[in-house]
């Protein structure tokens, strides 16, 4: 089982991801890019894997991504939205685990409420888990395709400086995010309200700025958090009002940047909260070009946990590769 | 045999008639009736051990433990005593209540349980107990533990009008406004698994209440399971300045930092949550030096499927009878933090005296309840959580192989657990 570049049976994180396995992921996602610019876009290289969607979290954006990535390279695909009132939680995810076991998956890909629900599930079953966000732990191909993304654009992650912006404290994005990027060689920053920044995380050698104008001032790269709006409610800031004032990013803030800043934003965005619609819709956002990708390294996680060799990822795309 | 209360570290003969210690010496003569067990040079008799904090779940949780497991899992362990916490369901809010925990404490033949009663009605933190009645009835002390008591001035009231019945007022200090929905302490460990932390200030700032309020009132506050470097220096600072304030530290705290629980290791979820390596030394040293009074063990039995789920879902709570002398050992006495006697001193010496336990509780001298814990503490054992005479199995400490083996304890001159290293 992938076992010539290390993979264990999972994706859980990129905590416990080495520099090369998250090179190779990316390098993987690559050929795969292009079958979806084709008019057939399928390849054969899943054929005969099962593949369950579990989801109990809404998520429209990464379950569809998932499913295409899926789809193009010919899995059998099940999707569960395992929400509402009628599913007890906690009881639910041991009993699906017994039922996922019975009913022999090949591949899970689980998005779940509680941080390390996605790990859970991987101890208790035989199917390669991946996770597809859980709680405010990881979500790693949203960093994965944020990488990608920064990669294509920039031709590089190392020394690229980063700074991921907004609610920090409750975002499985912006962790996943940080591993990738500081194994990698970026410099990362965070930049949010003090109130939603984890204590702690300085010693994983990420810099904190107090202030948007500093962070712009200093960064090649923005990621922007979506800001929940029950947040506010909470009392972590005091109106969506004062947020955008201060910490949304506005043409007017970036146009003071001392070089061009690449936007990116894992979606679904609040238009007007922590973006401006014109930086958003504007030449330096690459918000589509990270949907893009996002399939093609979905695909590539796929491949590669479903045994697949990162040689033959090229000859997969072509639909001549080793199907096994 | 090893007698804190009484200075006494020496190879003397014990004798126990009629549920008493009839008395200690060098070669006694034991009377012709008496049973007598030879020990092996290097086990130690120790005065029976106290245990200030054990949820023993009886009414209402009994898939968890009941009166009888739990006092059997005390006995085992080397508790003679062992006070019952009463947010139960029910809790033990009313005086025929407490007469329940203490009639089945009776019945199970086992430690002796002590039953402590609710501080306040239904244990809502509004309208205190009749406090007189429950303890006429048996009650020993009085707490919300669990619920921690949100009210400064139903915490005013309570120190005030405990002193009439001579009892403390034992104190979970959480500001639950600052603890939140955090299900493990607050620092990086919590920021990368994305779990909601506790930070010490949740606890800091109640025991901080409850010492001003104690000095206030001049009535007797017990912090429970004090875990953050900030409540041993708030503790130590109203002792200088006389406060009635007692406290307890619990083996898992003496132990664990939050890095146990990488992995959602819902084993080691427990409240207050294992905190940082400053933590642990701070309340290691709080014990050695007298600060913090004594080892309780926060025994929380839950059932193998409660704990079976996601970290934020599952209960908090770790057991810690059977567990809490080799623990003990292991941290305090074998890196040369307290001698043995140091050691019994906090296991059943000190904390006998913080509760009205019966008269001659935690010590050997003549005339005292015959309440004895017989144990050897250079043998090793792995702990097996399928054979704790707990019901229930939730222990950060499953394959630790500690110190310390319990051959016998004795209650009112029974043996009430025989250890299997016996010879
Ligand atoms: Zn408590």
């Amino acid at each position: 089982m992938s076992a010539a570049i290390g993979f264990g049976k999972d994706l859980i994180g990129l905590e416990h991801l080495t520099a090369e396995q998250i090179r190779t992921i990316l390098d993987v996602a690559e050929p795969f890019k292009e079958v979806s610019e084709r008019a057939i876009k399928k390849v054969p290289a899943l054929r005969g894997k099962t593949i369950v969607n579990l989801f109990f979290e809404p998520s429209t954006r990464t379950r569809v991504s998932f499913e295409f990535a899926e789809k193009r390279l010919s899995a059998d695909t099940v999707n569960i939205a395992a929400m509402g009132s009628s599913v007890v939680k906690g009881e639910t995810l041991v009993d699906t685990a017994r039922n996922l076991e019975a009913m022999r998956i090949d591949m899970v890909v689980i998005r779940h409420s509680s941080s390390g629900a996605a790990r859970f599930l991987a101890e208790r079953i035989p199917s390669n888990v991946i996770n597809a966000g859980d709680g405010q732990h990881e979500h790693p191909t949203q960093a994965l395709l944020d990488l990608l993304t920064v990669r294509d654009r920039l031709g590089r992650i190392e020394g690229v400086r980063v700074c991921i912006a907004g609610d920090i404290l409750h975002s499985r994005v912006a962790r996943s995010n940080i591993w990738g990027l500081l194994k990698l060689g970026a410099e990362v920053a965070v930049c949010g309200p003090p109130t939603l920044v984890p204590p702690g995380i300085h010693e994983l050698g990420v810099c904190v700025f107090r202030r948007l104008e500093e962070a712009i001032e200093w960064a090649d790269v923005l990621n922007v958090l979506r800001l929940q709006l029950e947040r506010m409610e909470a009392g972590y800031i005091p109106s969506l009002r004062e947020y955008n004032r201060h910490f949304g990013i506005t043409s007017a803030r970036l146009g003071r940047a001392p070089r061009d800043i690449l936007i990116l934003h894992p979606g679904p965005m609040n238009r007007g909260v922590e973006i401006d619609s014109d930086v958003a819709d504007g030449p330096h956002s690459v918000i589509l070009h990270q949907v893009t990708n996002g399939v093609a390294v979905r695909m590539a996680v796929l491949y590669l946990l479903a045994g697949g060799a990162p040689e033959r990822a090229e000859a997969a795309k072509r639909g001549t590769g080793d199907e096994s | 045999m090893i007698d804190p209360s009484q200075g006494l570290d020496d190879r003397v003969d014990l004798l126990i008639a009629d549920g008493r210690i009839a008395r200690w010496g060098r070669d006694l003569q034991a009377p012709e009736s008496a049973e007598t067990v030879d020990l092996a040079p290097d086990c130690v008799i120790s005065p029976g051990f106290v245990d200030l904090h054990a949820h023993l779940r009886e009414p209402g949780g009994e898939h968890k433990e009941t009166i009888a497991s739990g006092a059997r899992a005390a006995a085992a362990g080397g508790f003679t005593s062992v006070c019952a916490m009463p947010n139960t369901d029910p809790p033990i809010d009313d005086p025929a209540a407490v007469g329940f925990v203490r009639a089945e404490g009776m019945r199970a033949g086992a430690a002796r349980v002590y039953p402590v009663a609710a501080a306040t009605v239904g244990s809502q933190g509004t309208q205190m107990t009749e406090i007189g009645e429950l303890v006429q009835a048996g009650a020993v002390a009085v707490t919300d533990d669990g619920r921690p008591i949100a009210s400064s001035k139903i915490m005013r009231r309570l120190l005030e009008y405990t002193q009439t019945f001579g009892i403390p007022v034992l104190s979970h200090a959480e500001e639950l406004a600052l603890s939140g929905n955090g299900v493990m302490n607050e620092g990086l460990i919590s920021t990368t698994l994305g779990l909601q932390g506790i930070p010490n200030a949740a606890e800091d700032v109640m025991v901080a209440r409850d010492v001003i309020l104690a000095g206030l009132t001049a009535g007797h506050v017990h912090i429970c399971h004090v875990s953050t470097q900030g409540a041993v220096e708030l503790i130590r600072a109203a002792k200088a300045r006389g406060v009635n304030v007692t406290a307890e530290v619990t083996p898992h705290h003496l132990t664990l930092t939050d890095e146990a629980v990488q992995g959602y290791r819902t084993e080691c979820k427990v409240n207050p949550p294992l905190r940082s390596r400053a933590d642990v030394e701070a309340v290691r040293a709080a014990l050695v030096e007298g600060v913090i009074d004594c080892v309780a063990t926060d025994h929380a039995p839950h059932h193998y499927e409660e704990k079976e789920r996601e970290f934020d879902d599952a209960p908090f709570g770790v057991v810690g009878l059977e567990t809490a002398l080799g623990v003990s050992l292991k941290v305090l006495v074998e890196p040369g933090l307290l001698d043995l006697a140091g050691l019994i001193d906090r296991l059943a010496c000190r904390p006998a005296r913080i509760v009205p336990l019966p008269e001659g509780t935690g010590t050997l001298a003549a005339g005292a309840p015959g309440d004895v814990t017989v144990f050897d503490p250079t043998k090793r054992t792995r702990v097996r959580p399928e054979r704790f005479h707990s019901r229930s199995r939730n222990t950060p400490f499953a394959g630790w192989e500690l110190p310390g083996v319990v051959l016998l304890t004795i209650v009112g001159g029974r043996v009430v657990h025989r250890g299997e290293a016996q010879g």
